[in-house]
């Protein structure tokens, strides 16, 4: 479907011959029109590795904690085991979807908990504006003010570290509640922008004069239209905690008894002469799922015109 | 005058976000779980009563000290007092204590230098790459460095700085991996101590630069301006650089103010790597050592550092933009 002709710049541009103009809009426009290959390319990759994290105690795999005498640092492609296995001969293919299981639920969970969290509030300020607008948002920018990998670190050492027999359940609520914290003023801050601006549209004002209720005007008529914005923030969040995780595990409150994408490639390290490929696949799958992410989450700000500035 | 006015207005925002940023830090590390007075005294465990009583008397010296008996917002009141004169608590160890003051005045320069070194590297490689890919927009070498970007913002900053110590630090040994030299001790070096940890911290910040300068002066170019610069006759080389890069470069730097952010948690995790003595060392230690005081005053630094990056930032763009500059002069 073409663009609406009112939507091109109508002056040609002078330093930028006009045939390549219209290659320049068909490359910032392709996005919007179609996936590509590279779309695809990312939506395959998080269904697979999302259905094999979600799908992994039903799936023909080893226990990630079993040892398998015969494994003991043998590099990918063993019969029966694909990826090889790690220095104590786990299953390196069993492990990384259990890690993926580990480092998705981390960035999903502390995704959601900003989204809900942060859009509500974003919501509030932005249609309410006055002073529940001051105080929220002075709220979202004390949060801000904090380096948000230094803040994550703060929450999860006072809550979780402290206690060195943490069960890894409660290590992992605790680090989804930190970076979950870390990212309401993120999505708190475009959601209130992207709401400030819908909330003076016509078809906002035409509710309030029939007397619709505030709740049933932000939830029926301005949260459709800003849920776009929400959801491409949403996308670049979940990429930026997955890599949170691994850094939080660097630094050494991350999570310690279940393998996480993060904890294997530290885990890993110490053997990279040897055993390369210890840090490379769980390396390899931090990669594909970040740039699938940031790539959908690209499309859609592109898309809607999510304008980075509002960050 | 009203220009006077609106940034007096503003600084005074300053001084309450800071308040509250302290008052959040201080409060959220008082909420911490079990005595810190157990974790700050390392526990004797020693059946010799003299040993006891010595432990106990040192409690309760820390206990005074630290004001623990006293309630929170007494405490924080104190904290801030001797904050704003310069003393940022102690440091307790067995039988001593540090200032912490010096630990900062140790640390920050490190972490000062790693982060201004990324942030010179990201914008000079950054600007000209953004610069020739949007006037040659649309070309094979936009599209290839379009892609190269987007996969050097996938990599995350531990994946690289642990894969370019070990196969640019040890495999090819071209350059130290890990250690500090101070410039002092020569400044060749200090850059070569400094260069994986800058690169490492660089890399992303790169993409991030490029692609938001590429953007905007994609726009910039279809404008009037550079329409009647170039039908001055005015060279392409010269329209871009002195006529198209200024206007276009009000995201680029609202996005780097914002950006410091980014880098002071980049630091956190490339001073681990590398075995940097800056601040991200500092707050891991303080962290693993339960030197919540310490930590304390190390977030309100860096909150404080970010916090007056981004206010300059903003007064900044009423010099590089006249135009910001009437609207804020005439509303």
């Amino acid at each position: 479907m073409p663009e609406p002709l009112a939507e091109q710049p109508l002056d040609a541009a002078v330093l930028v011959p006009s045939d390549v103009a219209a290659v320049v809009q068909a490359v910032e426009a392709s996005p919007t029109r179609k996936l590509g290959f590279m779309g695809w390319f990312s939506v395959c990759w998080l269904v697979c590795i999302i259905g094999a994290a979600v799908l992994a105690p039903i799936l023909p795999l080893d226990d990630p904690d079993e040892t398998f005498p015969g494994l003991q640092r043998q590099p990918p492609v063993q019969p029966g085991h694909l990826l090889g296995g790690d220095a104590s001969g786990h299953d390196m293919l069993s492990r990384v979807i259990f890690g993926a299981r580990t480092s998705l639920l981390v960035g999903f969970g502390a995704i959601l908990l900003g989204w809900v969290v942060g859009g509500l509030l974003g919501l509030m300020a932005g249609y309410f504006k006055g002073r529940a607008d001051t105080v929220l948002s002075t709220g979202f920018n004390v949060l801000l003010s904090i380096p948000a990998l230094v803040l994550a670190l703060s929450l999860v050492a006072v809550f979780a570290s402290s206690d060195q027999n943490a069960s890894n359940t409660r290590r992992i609520v605790v680090l989804i509640i930190a970076l979950g914290i870390v990212s309401i003023p993120v999505l708190g801050r475009i959601t209130r922008a992207s709401t400030l601006s819908w909330s003076e549209r016509e078809f906002v004002k035409a509710a309030q004069v029939i007397g619709a209720r505030p709740r049933r005007i932000i939830f029926r008529e301005v949260l459709p239209n800003v849920l776009p914005a929400m959801m491409s923030i949403a996308l670049l969040g979940i990429a930026v905690v997955i890599v949170a995780e691994g850094a939080l595990s660097l630094l050494g409150v991350g999570v310690t008894g279940v393998p996480t994408w993060g904890n294997m490639i530290l885990d890993g390290y110490s053997q990279l002469s040897e055993l390369p490929h210890l840090v490379f696949i769980p390396s390899i799958a931090i990669f594909l799922t970040v740039l699938s992410l940031n790539y959908l989450g690209d499309i859609v700000r592109a898309r809607f015109d999510v304008r980075e500035s509002v960050l | 005058m009203n220009l006077a006015r609106a940034l007096g207005k503003r600084l005074l925002a300053l001084a309450l976000v800071l308040f509250l940023v302290t008052l959040f830090t201080a409060a959220l590390i008082s909420m911490t779980p079990g005595d810190p007075v157990d974790l700050l005294v390392p526990l004797a465990e020693s059946d010799n009563p003299e040993i006891q009583q010595t432990v106990q008397e040192q409690k309760d010296a820390v206990r005074e000290d630290l004001g623990l008996d006293e309630p929170f917002p007494v405490r924080y009141a104190h904290w801030l007092g001797d904050f704003v004169q310069g003393d940022f608590g102690k440091y307790y160890r067995t039988n001593a204590t540090d200032p912490v003051g010096d630990k900062i005045k140790s640390a920050l320069p490190v972490s000062l230098q790693l982060m201004v070194y990324a942030q010179i590297l990201a914008l000079v490689v950054a600007i000209p790459l953004g610069v020739v890919t949007a006037y040659r927009a649309g070309s094979r070498f936009d599209r290839a460095t379009n892609a190269s970007a987007f996969g050097l913002l996938s990599i995350p900053n531990f994946v690289l700085g642990l894969f370019l110590a070990y196969y640019v630090g040890v495999f090819l040994g071209w350059l130290p991996n890990e250690g500090y030299r101070h410039p002092s001790d020569g400044l060749v070096e200090h850059f070569r101590y400094m260069a994986l940890p800058t690169i490492t911290l660089a890399a992303a910040q790169i993409a991030v630069y490029m692609r938001l300068l590429r953007s905007d002066m994609v726009q910039t170019l279809q404008e009037d301006f550079i329409q009647m610069a170039r039908s001055k006759g005015i060279s392409d080389r010269r329209v871009l650089w002195r006529h198209a890069l200024r206007p276009s470069s009000i995201t680029l730097l609202t996005v780097s103010g914002l950006n410091v952010g980014t880098l002071i948690g980049g630091a956190l995790v490339v001073e681990r790597i590398f075995s940097l003595p800056g601040v991200g060392r500092a707050i891991f230690d303080a962290i693993n050592g339960r030197q919540y005081v310490a930590l304390q005053s190390f977030v309100a630094v860096l909150a404080i550092l970010f916090v007056m990056v981004n206010f300059t930032v903003d007064v900044l763009y009423t010099v590089i933009d006249p135009r910001i500059r009437h609207a804020r002069a005439t509303s």
